[in-house]
């Protein structure tokens, strides 16, 4: 097929392009000093005394990714727009969903790979007792999934601007959006007001409830068509922008 | 090859390429000229199928560019603009990437890259990472990715521009040599390029095309055009002036310089200067003066670039 040879040219360059720098090693170093820190430290992973990573280290994922993700994906677009190779690519014989769908991939391979590098938590927790090792793997999936639906935000804000800066900063502020929709705070606000129907579209948006199934190893197809809308819906607004101002 | 009919292109208020119109065939060096700003690229970009039209129509080959962008890109190379790259590839990881992308791969794309690499003296930097590339080889790295399928149109936006004279000069002699069997369509502002390498020239000033013909005929459309210049030595200007201002078929004699004890003088033809006639009235009339050359012009291409471009500029320039 011609458009998946397309698509795996594409991931190959960009996850080089991650590669051909010193940034993806800093990112996956400081991805795992971070997870270290707030699963050992914060969250007292040795003093719960559980076998299990729920509450020490998957809790603190839909945060991470905040920073995180938007910094591996702020480079996508803007990039290739600020150097002018944006002109090269969309001037080939590739359709515009063919480029997307191949950063995208790489970015999220990319994020996938920093994710199974933590592997080290869950042999140590497979070490100091016996958890339920199906729910674990449960809430690596949610936890992907999260990861692509805050990478496809990414993507759609890299596509509207030439700066990284910007791109990075819009897409934090849609995830912290989304992350604050499920954030107790913010739902017991909205509770007080009274307002059903408010309340539970809010909700239904929040990332963090949609995670939290994952993390308690219950894989719903719910929560696994909500991340993949997210996904959907952000590659699409981001094909719609990369047509609507190819010149800028 | 390349049919472009009535394409014009605004941003926001500001047109930018207005009811353009023109054909490439086969075997044609298609030269877009034009001051700074004029709508070259914008052209290109609409010609290439970065950017759509905001009216009129692409076809390349037999395919819209609109309805049916795949085919139409695939005949097509294109070298945009400030020859952007993938800068932290190498220059095989690039222009294999670019085959890749052209749907050639195994055997077929490592030749395809070896043969654009021996084309444009690559040799040297293949494992160079394009990054810390001068400027003559990221601009030929570029030019490398656009004739990598060998298409059958190209379209270079200043493909000479920031080259040493010496690289100018190999690119011109690619261009002309792959012109034979190709439609190939390129801006520039040197006006001694089109001379050297296009079959055809076009002019654009502020959007719209303000002149379209061969070399030579552009050149006819100079004022110097079939003018005689004449270098005598040993003759004041005043007096040189008073005899040629006699002769038949001149309209005006101007003293071009004086110097060293010469002067040069411009015959300006009165009605259309042939076969050399007004040369042999210049020569009738300078019997008895020590003259050191004389002969007729062409037509200077820069000259009809400046008359034709400069008002409008100047007057877009003071609204
Ligand atoms: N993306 C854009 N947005 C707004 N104006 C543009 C854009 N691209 C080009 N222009 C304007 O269109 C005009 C033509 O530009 P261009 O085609 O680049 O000229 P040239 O290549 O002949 O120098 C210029 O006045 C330029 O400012
Ligand atoms: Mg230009």
């Amino acid at each position: 097929m011609n458009s998946i040879s397309n698509i795996r040219a594409i991931t190959k360059r960009e996850l080089g392009g991650y590669f051909s720098s010193p940034v993806a090693y800093v990112f996956i170093v400081i991805f795992l000093l971070l997870t270290g820190f707030f699963t050992f430290m914060a969250g007292g992973f040795f003093e719960r005394g559980q076998a299990s990573l729920e509450n020490s280290f998957f809790v603190w994922h839909p945060w991470l990714y905040l920073f995180l993700v938007p910094a591996a994906g702020m480079r996508l677009w803007a990039e290739e727009r600020r150097v002018g190779t944006l002109e090269l690519l969309l001037t080939l014989p590739i359709t515009t969903w063919q480029a997307i769908a191949g950063k995208f991939l790489a970015s999220w391979l990319f994020l996938l790979l920093a994710l199974v590098l933590t592997f080290p938590v869950v042999i140590t927790v497979n070490f100091l007792g016996s958890p339920d090792n199906g729910v674990i793997f449960a809430a690596y999936v949610g936890s992907f999934l999260m990861a692509g639906a805050y990478l496809a935000i990414a993507c759609m804000t890299s596509a509207m601007t030439r700066n990284q800066v910007v791109s990075f900063i819009v897409s934090f502020v849609i995830c912290l959006l989304l992350v604050l929709c499920g954030f107790p705070p913010v739902t017991n606000l909205l509770t007080r007001w009274d307002i059903p129907w408010l309340v539970n579209t809010v909700a239904a948006f929040s990332v963090i409830t949609h995670f939290e199934y994952f993390t308690k190893g219950v894989v719903d197809s719910r929560d696994v068509i909500f991340f993949l809308s997210v996904i959907g819906f952000s590659l699409f607004t981001t094909g719609v922008i990369i047509r609507s101002h190819r010149a800028g | 090859m390349i049919k472009v009919e009535n394409l014009s292109k605004s941003f926001g208020p500001k047109v930018a390429v207005n009811g353009v119109s023109f054909t490439v065939e086969r075997g044609e060096v298609l030269g877009f000229l034009g001051p700074n700003g004029a709508g070259k690229s914008t052209t290109m970009r609409m010609i290439t199928g970065f950017i759509p039209p905001s009216e009129g129509k692409v076809t390349v080959g037999q395919h819209d560019m609109i309805e049916d962008p795949i085919p139409a890109k695939r005949l097509i190379g294109y070298l945009p603009e400030n020859a952007p790259a993938y800068t932290d590839m190498t220059v095989e990881g690039f222009l294999g990437f670019i085959a890749e992308l052209r749907g050639m791969h195994g055997d077929a794309r490592k030749r395809a890259v070896h043969r654009v690499v021996e084309m444009c003296f690559l040799e040297s930097v293949l494992y160079q990472s394009i990054e810390t590339l001068s400027k003559g080889f990221r601009h030929r790295t570029c030019l490398a990715q656009s004739i990598i399928h060998d298409p059958e149109v190209l379209v270079m936006d200043e493909p000479t521009d920031g080259l040493d004279p010496n690289q100018k000069h190999e690119v011109r002699g690619l261009i002309r040599r792959m012109g034979e069997k190709k439609a190939i369509i390129f801006s520039t502002h040197i006006l001694e390029e089109v001379e050297a390498v296009c079959s055809r020239a076009i002019i654009i000033d502020r959007g719209q095309i303000v002149a379209n013909g061969t070399p030579q005929q552009l050149k006819q459309q100079s004022d110097a055009a079939g003018a005689v210049l004449l270098i005598v030595r040993a003759v004041a200007g005043a007096q040189l002036v008073e005899r040629l201002s006699g002769v038949a078929n001149a309209r005006r004699t101007a003293i071009v310089k004086e110097e060293n004890g010469k002067v040069w003088a411009r015959v300006y033809p009165k009605s259309a200067n042939t076969n050399g006639e007004l040369a042999r009235n210049v020569l009738a009339a300078a019997t008895g003066w020590q003259v050191e050359e004389l002969h007729t012009e062409e037509g200077r291409l820069d000259e009809v670039f400046r008359s034709i471009t400069l008002p409008e500029t100047a007057k877009s320039a003071k609204p």
